[in-house]
């Protein structure tokens, strides 16, 4: 049976870097967005068939496990919708002459190369190995923010470049010093790296070594989760590169970095002596999220915002994570999947709303729910779920954040309830703005596809109103695991 | 014991011979000696590497020193020479912060790591230990040039000297696997990095300290 599960893991990974291959050869648009489609289809279902198969156990480069499935399922499956949406989006940009066919090919075959890395950072069960998939995931949404070439997107490129690169190379001084502390015990060579490994023996390592290499992989890790005061390559990659890529950052890339991060937070919690990374974590997300919710009111930009409420949403699962126990686990993990769900339906409509009205300038889009009333309505759900409203997915779980904090630390809770409700003021401040009101800008028709937006918000809407008990019960043991 | 001495004594000095270069970059004020500097950072690393190698009796460190002699001491300077002048801009001199407040930053940032790192690794051999001390040192004082300087061409420079501190740090760390992987993967990202400035031109962060420049970049004038 082993075999047939190896196969589970090497299709998530095969699938993308073939496709890669493939799309960067053929030339024509039809062709290739259509294959972009299938590949990460088929990649999605590769993903979903580690439910039906027996797992792999644990190899020296690869790791299945109930925590990274979750991540794995959730990213092949945004990553197949925005796949969809990109080829309704990119036929557009190919019109207006923003992007031209050689470009296009390049952004294909970047595209798969990016899932390739994001699904290897996830199985991989060496600390090393992780690491040189986050850089390649890194680096192949830097070249993707800065296709359009133009002032604005190369700036924003080198801007994420040049921190990136930074919170990368702590990223791996902090992955040095945790081969320095496991390699007394563990021994030396590959065993010092292999996470499964590590986590047996973590309670004899050293733990003053262990907490210098937290706060490097924090720092280096936490530059990708975009955490405040860490964040400022966040806005720019968001607002200046194709709205696809923005609706994965946000959804998909901001979750590898936090993959990373809960890694070695369950490595420090191993270790009885070593610092407990949880008021670290609770401290950045806090400030992450008011500081989020404060720079929400100024923005005049429609990514740019929604970029912010990114900031603010992975404060809040970071808080979460931080608080630790199995309800604020659970709480942050549900966090995750609805943020991840419901951001990217945002960037799919914001993507089009942009195109239509040709600005993304806040104030030049107006009541489009009177001139494009899907795309419109659309927007809307998706911008009140965001905002926390009930009866959506992110309500239930603020409200368990929250009320989980407010059982163990209400000062805490207080400060978490007041960057809530700045950011849900700031959300429906710009909601009115752009969904209601005298219609503003061209009044052209939508040339565009639904579905991934509808299907995102509908699951959000069902998660918010019934959560299926196996999935209930999955997400409770992930929480247990997580400590 | 005599030849651990001498393993140890080499190494401290070659290591110790970085971060003494990691300073002497703080003071470069022309872009083409900055150049220079680096590419001496980089034969005294590949030096360094080499001599791990010889003393761990580990031969696939050979590889990472030849890259490190070949692409960063010789093809990177050589290329960032030329883009240099092609841009015209040899003569700039482009520090944000004067030359007496650097230095003792970078005093303080390697007082700091050489207080942090021996205490925590007590227990580590000594060999190890100062080692893992210098690179943290390199490390910072590399991210150190990348603050102070406005070019984007010396904010490459930095982030090289950075990336030499790391490798460093992962050939003292005795048997460490993926140590050439990595940085062949370092020098892929630092060739793509040249390769953007060359391609696009980049020469600084913002073009102007110009406020309103900058909301406009943000996209925020109303």
């Amino acid at each position: 049976m082993s075999a047939h599960s190896f196969d589970a893991v090497a299709a998530v990974l095969l699938i993308p870097i073939g496709s890669a291959a493939l799309l960067a050869a053929l030339p024509g648009y039809r062709l290739t967005a259509r294959l972009n489609v299938v590949a990460s289809l088929a990649t999605f279902l590769a993903a979903l068939s580690v439910f039906v198969i027996d797992r792999p156990p644990p190899g020296p480069y690869m790791l299945i496990d109930d925590l990274n499935i979750v991540f794995i399922v959730l990213n092949t499956f945004v990553g197949f919708t925005t796949s969809i949406f990109s080829a309704s989006y990119i036929a557009h940009e190919l019109e207006t002459g923003r992007l031209t066919p050689v470009y296009l090919r390049f952004y294909h075959a970047m595209y798969q190369t990016m899932m390739f890395g994001m699904n290897l950072a996830f199985v991989s069960n060496n600390i090393g190995l992780m690491w040189v998939a986050v850089e390649l995931a890194t680096l192949t949404t830097v070249l993707m923010v800065g296709i359009y070439r133009t002032h604005a997107a190369l700036e924003a490129a080198w801007k994420y470049f040049i921190l990136g690169s930074v919170g990368i190379a702590f990223a791996l001084f902090g992955t040095i010093l945790v081969y320095m502390a496991a390699r007394p015990v563990v021994g030396e060579g590959q065993d010092g790296m292999i996470w499964t490994l590590l986590i047996e023996h973590a309670a004899r390592f050293d733990p003053a070594l262990l907490n210098v290499a937290f706060i490097f992989l924090f720092l280096g890790y936490g530059t990708k989760v975009g955490l405040a005061p860490l964040h400022a390559w966040l806005p720019d990659a968001h607002a200046e590169g194709p709205t696809p890529i923005s609706a994965v950052l946000s959804g998909l890339l901001l979750n590898v970095a936090l993959y990373a991060l809960l890694r070695f937070k369950i490595l420090m919690a191993a270790n009885p002596a070593a610092i407990a990374p949880g008021p670290l974590m609770v401290t950045m997300g806090l400030v992450s999220l008011v500081f989020a919710a404060f720079m929400l009111y100024r923005r005049r930009d429609i990514k740019r915002l929604f970029a912010y409420s990114s900031i603010e949403h992975m404060g809040i699962i970071v808080f979460a994570f931080g608080m630790g126990g199995p309800l604020a686990n659970f709480a942050g993990l549900l966090h995750m999947v609805m943020h991840s769900l419901t951001k990217s339906a945002i960037f799919y409509a914001v993507g089009h709303i942009s195109q239509i009205k040709g600005t993304q300038r806040i104030n030049r889009i107006r009541g489009l729910t009177v001139t494009h009333p899907a795309l419109g309505w659309g927007f809307v759900v998706g911008v009140v779920a965001i905002a926390g409203l009930p009866p959506l997915g992110i309500f239930m779980s603020e409200f368990l954040v929250v009320s989980s904090t407010f059982a163990r630390q209400p000062l805490l809770a207080i400060v978490l309830v007041f960057g809530l409700l700045l950011a849900f003021g700031a959300l429906t401040l710009r909601l009115t703005s752009v969904a209601f009101g005298e219609p503003r800008g061209s009044k052209a028709s939508a040339d565009a596809s639904y579905v991934p937006m509808f299907a995102h918000l509908a699951l959000v809407l069902g998660a918010g109103i019934y959560l299926p008990p196996p999935l209930v019960t999955w997400f409770q043991h992930v929480a247990r695991l997580l400590g | 014991m005599q030849m651990h001495s001498l393993a140890f004594d080499v190494s401290h000095t070659l290591a110790g011979g970085l971060v003494l270069i990691s300073f002497m970059m703080l003071y470069q004020d022309r872009l083409y000696s900055l150049l220079n500097v680096f590419a001496l950072h980089a034969v005294v690393l590949s030096l360094s590497v080499a001599w791990q190698a010889f003393v761990q009796d580990a031969p696939h460190l050979y590889i990472t020193a030849i890259i490190a002699l070949v692409f960063k001491a010789i093809v990177i300077p050589v290329a960032l020479h030329r883009i240099v002048k092609q841009l015209g801009i040899h003569r700039d001199i482009e520090a944000a912060v004067g030359i007496g407040p650097t230095m003792l930053a970078g005093m303080a940032l390697v007082a700091l790591s050489m207080v942090l790192m021996l205490r925590v690794t007590a227990d580590a051999d000594p060999l190890a230990r100062e080692d893992l001390a210098f690179a943290l040192s390199v490390v910072l004082l590399g991210l150190l040039v990348m603050v102070t300087r406005r070019n984007a061409v010396s904010q490459v420079v930095g982030f090289m000297s950075l990336e030499n501190g790391l490798v460093l740090a992962a050939t003292g760390a005795k048997g460490m696997p993926l140590v050439v992987e990595i940085s062949v993967a370092f020098s892929i990202l630092i060739a793509f990095i040249v390769i953007g400035i060359f391609l696009f031109r980049i020469r600084e962060r913002f073009d102007s300290v110009d406020v309103s420049a900058l909301d406009d970049f943000r996209g925020e004038r109303r």
